[in-house]
């Protein structure tokens, strides 16, 4: 009985360091290859589709600038799955909405949002959910264009246990544990690599 | 990515990537402005006050929308109903209202360099909506904002500046601006109107024909006969001057081209724009009004106080 223990608590022992050198030594580790990806993205899409027969009343909003990549993956593989070719979609910048508006400045990017949300039930997409805080710019932000029915967030990559504020996925692609000094790399083909999700 | 400066006293001081900044995020803004909420709450935690030593309507009004637009606090002050009729200075005048915790000062007054006097004293953002006969950035910015949204670019867009160029901040601005950003800039009007040093100072052409200034260029921007600032007679009279300088629909027709005009307002009607122009289809100035909130919004958010 000792014994398991003492070979678990090094087992972990060992996994700690080597996260931590890991994290330290800035050691690429890979999350999701370009085929996890693409599977991920896959099933994303039905998962939304499941919990949203009736696209009518739904509406996919992307958040700039990273956010793009998975939404525009998404519409695509919805548009596939359904054959329904008008899918409300739209982007959303979340700039003037940042609570750090005073630390540092960010570059605006275009939202571009035209039908109206109210009373539609919202998918917020998202690459990389860490903190929360680029989510409650972006509900601040979804608010002062209508009273949604519903919202609901779909993430490529949840760092687990490392909110700020109490904000949940309700579609994840890859939940996974991660230090605060590392960082999620997310590449996609559009900028000239191939799709990928690092953790550095 | 940030403006190389802290102040917005001309655009003198701005180079082209600061100009590229301030634009791009104006179309950011007026995609704000087209929402049901027409607010965002970037500033909320900042005070703006307008100190207007200088009469305006346009441009006080359009700085308030965007302080209120960017969730600013706003404090104004015209001169004329407050004690700088008493004789305040205006360093005191400012000094006290910035021990109220005012982090950002817009400033008009009729002394050219008056803004840049108090940003050498004070330790506020200031931004220039216009100091004398000397510049007037904001409304560069926006002229330039609306004739890129009208035409698609700046490079190699030929402008002709028009009127009372000696007495206007706008022309000189827009000189800076138009150089800096590719564009190539005529300007035209009377001999008297138009100082020397120009050609000198700029890489600007001068033509004393307006028609032949017309026919060179895709945008005219057509200025305010400003007779406040004329001390001694330059033109004989207003309508001598309308019937050689001033733009009707009879002239625009003759050029068998199409050109966009603009005025940063207040116009005077019948002298250097006639109202079949200023109401006709070539006409972009409500639309210049409308962009200059959002190029406002801009310079304010892109200037607002920040820890690094």
């Amino acid at each position: 009985m000792q014994k398991t223990t003492a070979a678990n608590s090094s087992s972990f022992l060992f996994l700690h360091r080597f996260l931590y050198f890991s994290a330290k030594l800035k050691v690429l580790k890979s999350i999701l290859t370009e085929q996890q990806v693409a599977l991920s993205i896959k099933r994303l899409a039905h998962q939304v589709y499941e919990n949203h027969l009736n696209l009518e009343n739904t509406v996919l909003i992307g958040i700039q600038p990273r956010g793009i990549y998975v939404s525009d993956r998404i519409v695509e593989e919805l548009k596939k799955i359904t054959g329904e070719a008008n899918i409300k979609y739209g982007k959303l910048d979340i700039t003037f909405y940042r609570d750090d508006v005073r630390k540092s400045l960010h570059v605006a990017n275009k939202t571009d949002i035209p039908f109206s949300i109210e009373k539609q039930n919202v998918v917020i997409i998202d690459d990389v959910l860490w903190t929360g805080r680029t989510i409650r710019s972006a509900l601040d932000a979804l608010l002062d264009f209508g009273r949604p029915a519903k919202v609901e967030l779909c993430v490529l990559i949840d760092r687990r246990f490392s909110r700020e504020l109490p904000i949940h996925a309700d579609y994840t692609g890859t939940a996974i544990d991660t230090f605060p000094s590392q960082k999620v790399i997310v590449k996609w083909k559009e900028k000239g690599e191939k799709d990928e999700v690092v953790l550095m | 990515m940030k403006l190389s400066t802290r102040h917005l006293l001309g655009i003198k001081d701005l180079n082209k990537e600061d100009i590229g900044l301030i634009l791009s995020t104006a179309e950011q803004f007026k995609e704000v402005l087209q929402r049901p909420v027409k607010k965002v709450p970037s500033l909320r935690d900042i005070t703006i006050v307008n100190l207007f030593y200088e009469n305006s309507t346009r441009t006080r009004m359009s700085f308030e929308l965007a302080e209120r637009r960017l969730s600013a606090d706003v404090l104004n002050f015209a001169a004329s109903s407050s004690s700088a009729a008493k004789g305040e200075t205006l360093l005191d005048t400012v000094n006290n209202i910035l021990s109220m915790k005012v982090d950002m000062v817009v400033m008009r007054h009729s002394a050219s360099g008056a803004p840049h006097f108090l940003a050498k004293h004070i330790p506020a953002a200031i931004v220039n909506a216009g100091d004398g006969i000397n510049e007037h950035p904001t409304q560069a910015l926006l002229d330039a904002f609306s004739m890129k949204e009208k035409t698609g670019r700046l490079e190699g867009l030929k402008v002709a500046i028009i009127g009372d160029i000696m007495h206007s901040r706008v022309a000189l601005s827009n000189i800076y601006l138009l150089g800096k950003m590719g564009a190539e800039v005529t300007i035209a009007g009377p001999p008297t109107l138009i100082p020397k040093y120009l050609t000198e100072a700029f890489d600007v052409r001068v033509e004393y024909s307006v028609k032949k200034a017309l026919q060179w260029c895709d945008v005219a921007n057509v200025l305010r006969i400003q007779l406040e600032r004329q001390n001694q007679p330059l033109f004989s009279s207003l309508r001598e001057y309308n019937i050689a300088y001033g733009i009707n629909r009879r002239l625009l027709e003759s050029l068998n081209k199409e050109i966009v005009i603009m005025h940063p307002g207040p116009i005077n009607r019948g002298v250097e724009l006639d109202s079949d122009v200023a109401d006709g289809p070539s006409s972009i100035i409500l639309n210049q009004v409308e962009n200059g909130v959002a190029v406002r919004m801009a310079a304010l958010y892109l200037l607002a106080d920040r820890e690094n």
